[in-house]
Order: structure tokens, then sequence, then C-alpha cells
């Protein structure tokens, strides 16, 4: 490689710009992306900024079990961007319908429509995993356009308390912090 | 000033290869400032560089005939007319020849709103229409203060010529001008009390919506240039008389920083204003000013 491929693949990787889609979502995802970006978690320290066009993003962020409606906007969309492009699917919903399973409206999981590059599972998930997951989609769109490597899908573990309580790992945070206040 | 020294200018400083740094330091330097007054830590130095090279690195649009030529001859307009007005400044001393003229300096600074307008139009889409018909609202509102103020420095001083005008002694009529040239800046670099016609989350990216790729580095590049460019009219017209050219660049170059700063703190403490509202501004509240400044330097220059 030489040293502008080399200059482009950094810039790439250190300048993500984000275009949000709702996929027919409850809107929680939605909220924790936008709070990805605001001053507690500072997501412009990546290089990330919300872009309002499709045409001048380079990650597709979609949410949402993705409803009958949604299908036909998504695909527009997703050729709107142009590339070198990665999808990231944030919160359970896109990757497995999640808790519309089996729903006559949905149309989903995501990957069935377009290829998507990582999914940042939990419902919702944690502000901190959905810049991990951009993180790791702009790095994986750099060395794709470097390498022309094929499409394959990184799965973020869930971590903390991304699951919304359902599961063990609450209850293990919640005694941690009755352990705090004793 | 024989023809070295004048592309030197044009290409050396304060032309291009002051220019395009300058740029990308003062786009970095606004969306640094703003991030630390709401008290984040920002993006890193060289982000503008990066967004420009990842821009130029991606893929373009396919548009045939004459509107997709159109489409790619606006950014690039919009980038020479800013870039030569920044070299046209009148920043380093220098005796004879050509020095720079007021109203060619003007039209080079007014030709990257009139090439924002023309793409939104050319563009078709409708939200790079409204963005434009915003941009020729608001250009028609600033427009009047901007150019009463010049004019009102240009007739106190006698002169059109930047290179005189940069060197006579600061007057207070000169002040006032430079006041009504600083409120008109925030609506001329659409930053944030007066960012109408790029109204993020209102109308997509107005007259950008339908640019990608190379196009929209140009655009990005553009719009630094323009802030060099604005910010070094007031940085010239504001800076002391200096014969010696190391000290005219560094003043030159604090000065505009200091203004980059002042505007970007105005854009983080501000609100975007409804049209209507940022109309009524130029034309009822500072249109008065402005009339003030150039009444009194025609009746300073009968009387004198």
């Amino acid at each position: 490689m030489n040293l502008w491929n080399r200059l482009m693949c950094y810039s790439r990787r250190r300048s993500p710009w984000l275009f949000h889609m709702n996929g027919g979502s409850c809107n929680g995802c939605d909220i924790e992306l936008i709070a990805s970006l605001t001053p507690r978690y500072d997501a412009e320290q990546l290089g990330v900024r919300l872009e309002g066009s499709p045409r001048h993003a380079d990650i597709l962020c979609i949410t949402g079990p993705i409803t009958h409606n949604a299908v036909d906007a998504i695909k527009t969309v997703y050729g709107q961007v142009y590339g070198p492009k990665a999808v990231v699917a944030i919160g359970s919903c896109p990757a497995t319908t999640n808790v519309f399973i089996d729903s006559r409206t949905l149309a989903g999981p995501l990957n069935k429509h377009i290829p998507v590059d990582v999914f940042v599972p939990g419902c919702p998930p944690r502000p901190d995993a959905i810049i991990r997951g951009v993180a790791i989609a702009a790095g994986i769109l750099a060395e794709r356009a470097a390498k022309k490597l094929p499409i394959e899908p990184v799965v973020l573990p869930l971590s903390g308390s991304d699951c919304g309580g359902n599961c063990a790992c609450a209850a293990k945070t919640e005694s941690a912090a009755s352990e705090v206040q004793l | 000033m024989n023809l070295t020294t004048a592309l030197a200018r044009l290409l050396i400083f304060p032309g291009v290869l002051f220019a395009v740094p300058a740029a990308w330091f003062f786009l970095w330097v606004e969306r640094k400032s703003v991030a630390l007054m709401q008290g984040r830590i920002g993006p890193p130095f060289m982000q503008p560089f990066y967004d420009f090279v990842k821009l130029l690195g991606k893929n373009t649009p396919p548009r045939g005939g004459v509107g997709g030529l159109l489409m790619m001859a606006w950014p690039l307009i919009a980038v020479s007319a800013a870039a030569g007005a920044v070299g046209l400044l009148p920043v380093l001393p220098s005796s004879g020849g050509f020095q720079g003229d007021l109203i060619l300096l003007l039209a080079l600074l007014e030709l990257p709103s009139m090439c924002i307008i023309a793409a939104g139009f050319s563009s078709r889409s409708i939200f790079g229409e409204i963005g434009s018909a915003r941009e020729a609202v608001l250009s028609v509102s600033y427009n009047v203060v901007f150019l009463l103020a010049i004019v009102s420095i240009a007739a106190s001083q006698h002169t059109f010529r930047l290179e005189a005008l940069a060197q006579l002694p600061a007057s207070p009529l000169q002040i006032l001008g430079i006041v009504a040239i600083l409120v008109c800046l925030p609506a001329k670099l659409h930053i944030n009390p007066f960012s109408l016609p790029n109204a993020e989350q209102e109308i997509y990216s107005g007259p950008m919506t339908e640019y990608a790729g190379p196009e929209l580095a140009m655009w990005e590049l553009s719009h630094g240039l323009e802030w060099v460019a604005a910010t070094g009219l007031v940085a010239t017209l504001a800076a002391p008389h200096l014969t010696i050219w190391w000290m005219a660049a560094l003043v030159f170059v604090a000065l505009s920083f200091g203004v980059v700063l002042l505007l970007s703190v105005l854009a983080a403490a501000t609100a975007r204003l409804a049209i209507d509202t940022t109309v009524r501004f130029y034309w009822q509240c500072t249109l008065i000013f402005a009339v003030l400044a150039i009444s009194s330097a025609l009746f300073m220059r009968f009387r004198s």
C-alpha cells in the first residue's frame, strides 16, 4: 500500500459520518443513538457526525424490527449512500425482530434485505456500545475499501445492563448497587 | 508589485498555500470551541483534514447532461472565488502596481453564496430548493448592511483601494463599520443564529443535500476558505499599519483567530432563528446603524 492509500484508509477510519434511519423502532434505540452524540458520551472525538442527507453518510445506522412499510425506504436509502459504506444494526430488533417475532406486520430481520456489518444488540443498547459499534464499522469500511473483502457481520457482545433488565446480569448490577448503598 | 510577488501572494501567503491549511484550522477551531463550551472534548486537531481526504475517496453519483456538469462546476467556482478573495487581502506591505480593490474583493466574497443558491436549484431536490430560497433571502438581508458598512468605510477614507484602507489609522467611523461587518459575518458564514440555508434537522442539508464525495469536499473547503477570507477582511481593516512583513503576517493571523473564536462562541451560545426573525433583525435593527454610518461618512466627506 502506498502513502496515499494508507492516508485514505486512516481518514476513513477517523471520519465516520452517520445517517440514522428508523425501521419501525419503538424509539428507544433512536434516543440512545442521539444520547451517544451528546456531551456526556461525545462521539465527535472519533470524528462522528450525524448527517442530514444519506448522500453525505458513510455509515447507515438502522433501528427497529423492519416493518413491511420500511423495507422499500431502507433499500432506497441504502442505495443513496455512496460507497465505501457500512451498515450498523442498532438494538436487538433489526438482528432478530426481538419481542415482535412472528408478527405479520414485520419483514425483518434486517440482513434479509441489505448486508449488515455490525450488530449492536441490546434493548436498547447503551450509548457506549453504539459508539463501539460505529468505531468497528468504520474500521471494517476502511479495510474493505482497501482490500475488497467480503461482508462478514460482526456481533458485539451484550454487556452491562444492555438487556433492559430481563436477565441475570441486571440482577447482578442491582445487587452491586445495593451493596454500594449499604 | 511585479509578477513574482503577485504570484507569491496568490499561491503562498496569504493565498492558497496558507489559506487551505488555515481553512481546515478555522473549521477545527469552530468545532473544538463549540465542543469545549458544551463540556465535551471535541474532534481531534486533524479532523477537517481527515474529513476532506475521506470525501475525496468516496464514489460520486453518476450524473449526465448539463445539470450534472453544472453541479460539478458550482463547488469549483466557489472554491476558486474564496481562494482568490483570500489571496487579494492586503496583509503584507508592498508598493506600486495592483494593490487590491475593495469592489473585486466584495464580488469574490459574494460568489460562493451565489454558487450555493445556484447549486441548490440545479440539484432539483426539494430540500435543496428550500435551502437556496432561504440563502437568497438571507443574502438580500445581510448584504445591505454589509455593503453599506464597507461603503461607509471607503467613503470616509476617500478610496476603494484595499491597501490604502488597511494602512490608514483607525477612525471612529471605521470602528463602527467593522462592528457592522462583524454583525453580518454569522449570516455570511451560515453559523448558528443564522444557519438557515443548511439547517440540519429541518431541511436535511439544504442546498448540499444531493452532493456527495469530492464535490462535497470542495464545498467544505470553500466554506473553510470563506471563513479565512471573511475573518481576514476584518483583520486587515482592524490591524495597525506595520512595515515589517513577518509582524504584519503574525498580527493578521492573531486577529483572524480572535474573530473566529468570537464567532464560534456566538454560534455555541445561540439557537437558530426563524427566517422572518432573521430578516427583521437585519432590515429593522441593524440597517439603522448602517444608514447612520454611511450618512455620517458622506457628511464628513462633504465638510472636509
